[in-house]
């Protein structure tokens, strides 16, 4: 009745907009821009010493990034994952060195104590529709009164350390805080967590129902809601994954330098959400990707690490940081204009 | 009769939102609620659809006495429905949309090539040319969203289908389109609840016309029984399009 023979429409839509209206595209244009620009100018970066130096900061931060993006793409934030890092970290050490649990036990203590912080999120956000930036900035704080208070009522410091003296230290160390060698440079295994967990997060997102829900959730709440997505729970779930990506992360620190400090973790918070939003993720939700937060990561790696290796002052990595948010956020915008632009 | 109530009511805290109201929906049939703004058309379809309970007064699902507890369980009983206002994610593309929340499935993961390919005949069979079915829904139009929505509860077997104020809008010749789709979930056997304020959509595809007036039923008409200028003038309180009309002409000898 209305079939319009093999669509001539088509060709308007275009493989510029198909391209545009990925969401990595302009984290893939800044990666290529930032790598080219630090190393014309240093060989150290290029060299692969260099690459493993840069993609060690892009792993631990990628890792939370990614868990982020997913997040923001269910259209919530978490503003706690930062100093969650911290919490799960000093559980680990406070646990191993100070009452003779062995390291596998305080990790798996650190695990459920990280989950249920995540479930005490999501239940917040999804039971009261409080804003999750407000839930999660109460989160935050309270966390952050915790690590310092709890540390200094142990130890008089603001500090725990020695967790090198404690049972099973070497053999979680090889598996989430080691080096491998490749090609006579040693890399961070924390690179391979960080490719692990933007694999599977990509899968999720594009290939699974879960993926779908994440999208829908963050998109259109109601909308979702009514054509019988679990919303709630979907929300729920993402805080949860947060929530273990900040275990993971610190309990990989904290192998790593054997101490851990109370405050870590405060203001990285913004740092997650910005390589996410230079990734793609949408402030309002329902549009990301994790490889692009990915991507987003190492942009700062590399304008981390590649500052030092030009003998810059390390505060232009702020001003660093500042500009690239305000391209990706106005690359952002023109995407979305593109792609919901309602045709009359 | 799939579906019918039977003087129901509901109230909003203060609001009377909808009272003694009483319809039903028959498979292969088109039930037209129609209504001023604020009649509580949505709030009666919402009882139907499981996001609200009624307080009074039964709603049967083939007989039975029902309440739902959620738009899911009215899905489970063959109960789609088609919102005014959230019918899809804008940014998420038709395939993606056409299956969302119930997702087909190959081993743990969705089955996205499935998805694709059946979205993509689904809206043809249906009629519906959509350039492309990767493309965001946002990208749409109006009339196209409503029509994808449709052939979507028609894929997944609704045997009711709810659509509240599809052509509201919608220009003339899209109206004229979502109306002909429903007159194809129609011919499939599905019941059709179609809701609008506009008499002229309504009667061409209705069998049954129910009206509804600040919460209350002014009464369910056969297509029989009434006259589509019978219809205009109840749908406007007959008296008072007059009354306008003659505010509204030209009185010739002023000035
Ligand atoms: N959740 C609610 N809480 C309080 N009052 C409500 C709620 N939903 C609807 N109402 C009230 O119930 C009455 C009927 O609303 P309803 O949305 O059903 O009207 P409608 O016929 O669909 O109108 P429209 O043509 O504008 O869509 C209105 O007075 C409205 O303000
Ligand atoms: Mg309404």
């Amino acid at each position: 009745m209305t079939t319009v023979p093999a669509d001539e429409r088509i060709g308007s839509v275009g493989l510029a907009r198909r391209l545009l209206i990925r969401p990595e595209l302009g984290a893939v244009v800044g990666l290529i821009a930032v790598f080219a620009f630090f190393a014309a100018q240093s060989p150290v970066f290029r060299s692969p010493a260099g690459i493993a130096n840069w993609l060690d900061p892009a792993a631990t931060l990628g890792i939370m990034a990614v868990a982020i993006a997913l997040l923001m793409i269910g259209g919530e934030f978490d503003l706690s994952a930062g100093v969650l890092t911290g919490t799960t970290g000093l559980i680990l050490v406070t646990l191993a060195t100070r009452y003779g649990f062995d390291v596998w036990t305080a990790m798996l203590v650190g695990l459920v104590v990280a989950l249920l912080i995540g479930l005490a999120n999501g239940l917040v956000v999804t039971r009261t529709r409080l804003p999750s930036f407000i839930v999660t900035l109460g989160t935050f704080l309270m966390l952050q009164g915790i690590n310092l208070g709890v540390t200094k009522a142990l130890t008089g410091t603001v500090q725990v350390s020695g967790l090198r003296r404690a049972a099973g230290y070497e053999t979680a160390r090889t598996i989430f805080a080691g080096t491998i060698d490749v090609g006579g440079t040693s890399f961070r295994v924390a690179i391979l967590w960080w490719v692990l967990v933007t694999a599977v997060a990509t899968w999720v997102l594009m290939r699974s129902r879960a993926g779908n829900w994440i999208f829908a959730v963050g998109g259109n709440e109601q909308a979702a809601r009514a054509v019988g997505v679990p919303a709630a729970r979907t929300k729920i779930a993402l805080f949860m994954t947060t929530a273990v990506a900040a275990w993971l992360v610190g309990s990989i620190l904290a192998l790593r330098y054997t101490s851990v400090q109370a405050n870590i973790g405060i203001g990285q918070e913004f740092i997650y959400i910005i390589a996410a939003v230079i990734g793609g993720c949408l402030l309002t939700g329902g549009y990301g990707s994790a490889i692009g937060a990915a991507i987003g990561a190492v942009i700062f790696g590399m304008a981390d690490k590649g500052i030092v290796f030009l003998g810059w002052d390390a505060d232009w990595f702020k001003f660093f940081l500042g500009a690239m948010l305000l391209l990706a956020t106005l690359a952002n915008r023109l995407v979305r204009r593109y792609a919901e632009e309602v045709k009359h | 009769m799939i579906i019918q109530t039977r003087d129901i009511g509901k109230t909003f805290g203060s609001v009377l939102a909808l009272r003694e109201v009483s319809m039903s929906v028959e498979a292969g049939q088109v039930t037209c609620v129609l209504g001023d703004n604020g009649a509580g058309k949505s709030t009666l379809i919402k009882i139907l659809a499981g996001v609200h309970q009624h307080d009074t007064g039964s709603f049967l699902v083939d007989g039975a006495e029902v309440r739902f507890g959620s738009p899911r369980e009215a899905l489970d009983r063959g109960i789609a429905t088609v919102y005014q206002d959230l019918a899809m994610i804008p940014l998420m593309s038709v395939w993606r949309n056409f299956f969302l929340g119930s997702e087909p499935r190959k081993g743990l993961a969705f089955d996205v090539a499935t998805a694709r390919r059946v979205a993509r005949e689904e809206l043809r069979a249906m009629g519906i040319d959509i350039r492309d079915v990767d493309q965001p829904v946002g990208t749409l139009s109006g009339g196209e969203r409503q029509s994808v929505a449709i052939a979507r509860a028609v894929h997944f077997g609704a045997r009711v289908l709810i659509l509240d104020e599809p052509t509201s809008a919608l220009g003339v010749k899209q109206a004229g389109v979502v109306l002909r789709y429903i007159a194809r979930a129609r011919d499939r056997g599905l019941g059709v609840v179609f809701i609008t304020h506009n008499p002229h959509h309504a009667y061409p595809v209705g069998d049954r016309f129910l009206l509804l007036n600040r919460g209350t039923s002014l009464g369910e008409y056969r297509k029989g029984d009434i006259t589509r200028e019978e219809l205009t003038g109840l749908m406007a309180g007959g008296a008072e399009l007059e009354q306008l009309s003659h505010e509204l002409s030209h009185e010739p000898d002023r000035e």
